[in-house]
């Protein structure tokens, strides 16, 4: 700044500090919309190489109705993607089964009854917990879990869809939980006290008062974990028994759709049929992500603008 | 006139009740990860030594130590890191500092919501798609590290929003009220107040990067190599490729190597993710306003 009585800027004075003003905000919009671009960039990248096949090669009622995924045989290779679908979806719904009343229990123990220290060293544990990486916990399905099961159980195989919906559950909870306390916190303390001031004990405020004030997030947050859990890919490949099937019980082999295209990623040509497959497989589990995190979104922001 | 009634009473026991449930409930989801990190630290412990962390794999991959996927790690979270940080910074500086509240920002945040979202196998091939066969950049690191930038932006961009509108508005407009620009306010102000949460962010995304598996697979990383790399264009070992390599795919491996390599990997990623805790809880304390 010069010294003595600084000149007021013009709107229209444009110096170099104006400039570089306008060149940032052009920078950090571009940043801005990176989110969105990247979206747009997945979204073209996997249909460009999984669309020709869907419209060419693959028969959609085959893809949706067969359980025969052979697409190395020399004969008559076939995209029968319903074993898969069925393997996803039997692991996620057993990890939802044991991850939802336990991270909506210790949502609510978090945030409604700990206070203080308990409270801060609980949520530290949460985070740590949402921290470990996916190919550690599939490590801990195949070395621990998998013993575990065969001794407990007296089955011949521990990899399967029990060993993998537990882990994938201990994997969703934390970030269920952490997303679930958020929804309990964004009730407003005044509806507590003015049910606490009519004579409501705790539980009759928690469940009368902040679950129904709450329920949108919470559903939210259920969504999420189910999204988190489909889309999971190295624990449920390394512990689910990577074998083909339709599971009838808790201790059948099943193989996901993310696995899949994990393991077989590696050994297709570029361009191949099998390659373009995988490709597909990804445009699905793309698409019901998209949905199940545009429904949560919906859920949560849907009635606030109302 | 105030005693309590029965009812009382029971409303109290009925409490205790709930409470002592949810504790369980809050615990039955930690203790089982507290057993099986034991497990971890008491079988793969004997195997952890210095020569472990900085000798190579040899015989196979059945004996030696991890210093190439160890090395390899290192450099793909550097590279990501250069690539998402100035891009999450911009993202969130638009987002708390420019942006309206109107359908676009709607959109962006709908975007990085699905972003964070989209499963780790759909970036791999996002990344095999986009950056190995496209940009030919091949099966690199930098392929591999741009798809873990891609995949990790979000949380960059969340934790750095965050960061940013912890700073008072009041900072601002004393700032602008001084004739400063919107950069100018940002660069002398805003940013200053909130590099360190900034940072905090930072680490946990070198948290998250390190631990990734799935989307460098197929975009650069390799079941062994016997060199370090060299360039970006190089292939590279990563650590959490390496567990699953000697867990699932390598014959006649001790039980102990598989132990040791996840406790490695788990030991970076939780006291990573320890340090950026930590750092949050001292800001906290230190915050002046």
């Amino acid at each position: 700044m010069a010294q003595g009585i600084a000149k007021a800027p013009l709107p229209d004075q444009r110096n170099l500090a104006w400039y570089v003003d306008k060149t940032v905000q052009v920078l950090v919009f571009v940043g801005g919309i990176s989110a969105i671009l990247l979206i747009l960039g997945i979204f073209v990248f996997i249909t460009k190489e999984g669309m020709g096949f869907i419209t060419q090669t693959l028969d959609i009622g085959e893809f949706f109705t067969s359980p025969n995924w052979r697409p190395t045989s020399e004969n008559r290779p076939t995209y029968g993607a319903l074993a898969l679908i069925a393997g996803t979806a039997s692991v996620t719904g057993l990890a939802m089964l044991v991850a939802v009343p336990f991270s909506l229990g210790a949502a609510i123990f978090i945030g409604e009854f700990a206070t203080g220290k308990t409270r801060e060293i609980l949520k530290i544990l949460v985070e740590m917990l949402a921290a470990i990486p996916s190919v550690v916990w599939g490590f801990i399905g195949l070395s621990i879990m998998n013993p575990l099961i065969i001794d407990l159980f007296n089955v011949p195989v521990g990899l399967n869809v029990l060993n993998s919906g537990l882990i994938l559950g201990l994997m969703a909870a934390p970030i269920m939980t952490t997303l679930a306390e958020d929804a309990l916190k964004a009730v407003p303390d005044g509806y507590r006290e003015a049910a606490e001031a009519m004579g409501a004990t705790r539980w009759q405020v928690i469940f009368r008062v902040v679950f129904p004030a709450a329920k949108n997030g919470l559903v939210a947050a259920v969504l999420l974990g189910v999204g988190r859990g489909f889309g999971e890919t190295m624990a449920v490949l390394m512990a689910s028994g990577h074998s083909i099937n339709i599971p009838t019980s808790p201790f059948d082999s099943v193989r996901a759709l993310t696995a899949t295209i994990a393991a077989e990623l590696g050994e297709t040509a570029v361009g191949s049929d099998h390659y373009r497959a995988l490709f597909t497989l990804g445009i699905f589990l793309f698409a019901i992500t998209f949905l199940i995190n545009l429904t949560a979104d919906l859920v949560v922001r849907g009635p606030r603008k109302r | 006139m105030f005693e309590a009634t029965e009812l009382n009473h029971r409303n109290q026991r009925t409490e205790k009740l709930w409470r002592l449930l949810f504790l369980m409930m809050t615990l039955l989801l930690i203790l089982p990860v507290a057993v099986i990190l034991t497990v971890l630290v008491v079988k793969g412990g004997p195997s952890l030594s210095i020569d472990f962390l900085f000798t190579e794999p040899t015989q196979g991959m059945t004996a030696g130590g991890i210093l190439p996927a160890l090395v390899g790690t290192v450099w793909l979270v550097v590279v990501a890191l250069i690539a998402s940080v100035p891009i999450g910074v911009a993202a969130a500086l638009y987002l708390s500092e420019y942006a309206p509240d109107n359908w676009l920002t709607r959109i962006i945040n709908l975007a990085i919501i699905n972003l964070a979202g989209v499963p780790s196998i759909v970036h791999a091939l996002f990344g095999v798609g986009a950056f190995v066969a496209f940009f030919r950049f091949g099966t690199s690191i930098l392929a591999a590290s741009l798809t873990l930038a891609v995949m990790t932006l979000p949380v960059v961009i969340v934790s750095t929003r965050e960061a940013l509108k912890a700073v008072p508005q009041a900072f601002r407009e004393a700032c602008w009220n001084m004739g400063a620009t919107r950069w100018q306010t940002i660069r002398k102000v805003v940013l200053p107040n909130s590099v360190s949460g900034i940072l905090t962010g930072v680490i946990l995304e070198v948290s998250r990067t390190a631990g990734e598996t799935a989307p460098i697979m197929f975009t650069g990383a390799a079941f062994f190599l016997p060199f370090l790399p060299q360039s970006v264009y190089d292939q590279t070992m990563a650590l959490s490729l390496h567990l699953f390599v000697v867990s699932t795919q390598v014959p006649d491996v001790p039980e102990g190597l598989p132990f040791g390599v996840a406790l490695v990997l788990i030991g970076l990623v939780l006291s990573m993710n320890a340090v950026s805790i930590g750092f949050r809880m001292v800001l906290r304390g230190k915050k002046k306003w």
